[in-house]
């Protein structure tokens, strides 16, 4: 018997499908605000900070970026209520995905400082600048620029990343999918749709990136 | 019945995460085979092949490692092919760390200066012995502390195979954590056994790229 | 006959044209000197004749074979035209031996041994032969041109063409190699030199070609043509690049 790849059930619960793209653009929009807050704060912190906060911050690093995101998450989800600290689905992966990203983006944060060349950093101060304004008017742009495209990948990679919340019952984008694979019995389809979706959502992010990087950082 | 997480229990992952590290050589032995494929494609004179290459590359790395998994897991059966959770996650990761390896050793490929294509041409040497015999021997150089970073890339990721079923790391730390009820102890310990395999080869790959940035 | 006939030929990169009309004979046996300022052309021409460079218009032929015919075989035509590069361009990763062997075994399928005998043998002629087995990277500039020289006579070429192989080296080291070029001459190979060595062009390039906004500007007889330019623009050259 041959099978016959029939779509029809599959977009007639759009419905799900959207509520479920939702979810998947809110997670990666609050990650990619608060895994940028964190690796800027502790990209400075390791650039500019003390010993002791150097090593707190590189320790952070290491053991984000040496274990896997799933087990990050469910550490939080179902590990932290046995001490008392009871998250529902939504809030634990927000907090997982922000805490994995700030990882990511403090080393990618810290390597655009660190490629502002020394020796403009040194003419800066020669020329009378304090280092606030060295800071704000050397360092900043071209490390911003440097560091710019490492993020935006790193942002869809993350964006990508967040269908593992389906694994703790968060109603994105790929649980919606084993919603409607449960209704429709059409597995191979669903993850057909689904997959287009995550790639549109992909091609759309990057489109976005590469127009604000155009505006920001091209002919200046 | 529920027993309490001792020694026995940290025993039982450690020795789970062998199906982890024996996924990843899988994973990667056929994502070596299938990237390399891909990174010599994108750097052929013939355009549709490289956009081809390009494409795949592009869909893949668009794509959430998750519906691939799936995507093979219900794929295969329609093309009758039975499938079990490990062919699933061996094509499934090798699929997938394809476009990776492949956008790693093609950028290795172009960092080797025009000039070295040109001596082995201007030798009589065909492309393919271009590079078989000059191109590749001095990219793997250059390829060998991202490739290695990959690799660390892939041992977290084989944690999704957890995901259709198949018993490694982190499926063995949810039995577990479901018969002991101790989550927070099972999960802490799970992400030891990962980090204890991840961050040595983080520290390779760190040190090779400070040596490969010296010799240069 | 002429060994290398090159007809009309014209080559452009997008909008600039490189070379105009560019036509020019070697007999079999005679050393051609093209001298000329940097963006004259004179590098593509060399470029163009083993087909390295891809020509819009004209013919080359090397040993009646035509280099710009689709049908080809590059590869063969290759073992036969010899190229040495201003920035030598040996393979970092082979030895000196691998670097002159590979081309011997890989193409000409010779066995080791006997390539290794082929090495030892160019590798008197550039005399370098105490570095068989060393490594590019221990090799002074010098040294390393002479190793790509070898490596081009190891394919037992009937042309042979040197692109500024002396550019890229210190003053003092320029000697050795031209001191190789000139064993090579004598050895009665066919050469086309592009060079900024006037005295070299002068004893040994039994032409000179002077080469200006992609045409060929000035030739004829090494001497006379050194000595007595026609033209106001190799005039100016020559006194320019004298002093």
């Amino acid at each position: 018997m041959k099978y016959g790849l029939q779509f029809r059930d599959v977009f007639a619960a759009w419905e799900s499908i959207l509520e479920g793209v939702w979810i998947t653009l809110l997670l990666s929009g609050v990650a990619m605000v608060g895994g940028l807050a964190i690796g800027v704060l502790c990209a400075a912190a390791r650039v500019y900070g003390p010993g002791w906060l150097r090593r707190l911050v590189g320790a952070y690093v290491e053991v984000i970026r040496n274990t896997p995101l799933l087990v990050q998450l469910f550490l939080i989800f179902f590990g932290l209520p046995s001490l008392g600290l009871r998250l529902d689905g939504l809030t634990a992966a927000m907090i997982a995905l922000v805490i994995n990203l700030g990882a990511y983006t403090t080393e990618i944060v810290r390597a655009g400082l660190e490629a502002v060349p020394k020796a403009q950093i040194e003419a800066g101060h020669s020329l009378g600048l304090s280092g606030l304004q060295v800071f704000r008017y050397i360092v900043v742009f071209p490390a911003l620029k440097a560091m710019f495209p490492a993020l935006a990948s790193q942002f869809v990679l993350m964006m990508l990343a967040t269908s593992v919340v389906s694994q703790i019952s968060v109603q994105d984008l790929f649980h919606a999918a084993s919603i409607v694979q449960s209704r429709t019995f059409r597995d191979f389809e669903v993850y057909t749709v689904i997959g287009v979706l995550y790639l549109s959502l992909a091609f759309a992010f990057r489109g976005l990136f590469a127009v604000i990087y155009r505006l920001a950082f091209v002919q200046r | 019945m529920i027993r309490e997480f001792g020694f026995i229990d940290v025993m039982y992952l450690v020795g789970a995460a062998r199906w982890t590290l024996l996924l990843t050589v899988t994973a990667f032995a056929g994502a070596s085979v299938l990237g390399l494929a891909i990174a010599i494609a994108r750097i052929l004179p013939f355009a549709p092949v490289r956009w081809i290459a390009a494409g795949y590359t592009h869909i893949v790395q668009g794509t959430p490692l998750l519906v691939w998994l799936f995507l093979i897991f219900f794929g295969l059966p329609l093309i009758g092919i039975s499938v079990n959770p490990w062919l699933a996650a061996a094509v499934g990761f090798s699929v997938y760390g394809s476009a990776f390896l492949g956008e790693i050793w093609r950028g290795a490929l172009v960092s080797i200066a025009k000039t070295q294509w040109e001596a082995g041409a201007s030798l009589g040497l065909s492309m393919a012995e271009q590079l078989r015999y000059v191109i590749i021997p001095q990219s793997v150089r250059v390829a060998i502390p991202p490739t290695v970073g990959f690799l660390v890339q892939l041992i977290k990721n084989t944690s999704l195979a957890a995901v259709i079923g198949l018993v490694e790391l982190t499926r063995e730390g949810q039995l577990t954590a479901a018969g002991t009820y101790k989550p927070f102890a099972v999960y802490i310990t799970v992400a030891c056994i990962y980090f204890l395999m991840c961050f040595p080869l983080t520290q390779w790959s760190r040190s090779l790229e400070r040596k490969l940035d010296v010799a240069r | 006959m002429s060994l290398v006939e090159i007809r009309e030929i014209s080559k452009s990169y997008g909008t600039v044209q490189v070379l105009k009309g560019v036509s020019l004979d070697v007999a079999k046996g005679e050393v051609v000197a093209v001298i000329g300022r940097s963006g004259s052309g004179k590098s593509t021409l060399l470029r163009c004749v083993n087909g390295l460079e891809v020509i819009q218009a004209g013919t080359i032929r090397v040993d009646g074979v035509q280099v710009n015919d689709p049908a080809t075989d590059l590869r063969k035509l290759r073992q036969q035209v010899g190229i040495v590069f201003q920035s030598f361009n040996l393979f970092p990763h082979l030895s000196v031996c691998d670097n002159i062997t590979l081309a011997p075994r890989v193409v000409k399928k010779q066995a080791p041994e006997q390539a290794r005998e082929i090495a030892r043998d160019v590798l008197r002629r550039v005399g370098l032969e105490g570095k068989l087995d060393a490594f590019p990277s221990q090799l002074s500039g010098g040294q390393q041109q002479r190793v790509a020289i070898a490596r081009s006579l190891a394919m037992q070429p009937k042309l042979m063409l040197f692109d500024e192989v002396t550019s890229a080296l210190d003053p003092e080291l320029t000697g050795e190699v031209l001191k190789v070029l000139e064993s090579v001459a004598q050895e009665g190979m066919t050469m086309i030199l592009v060079t900024h060595e006037m005295g070299f062009a002068r004893r040994f390039g039994s032409r000179v070609v002077f080469m200006h906004e992609g045409r060929i500007h000035e030739e004829g007889q090494a001497a006379a043509v050194l000595a007595e330019p026609q033209t106001p623009e190799l005039k100016t050259f020559l006194s320019a690049v004298l002093h």
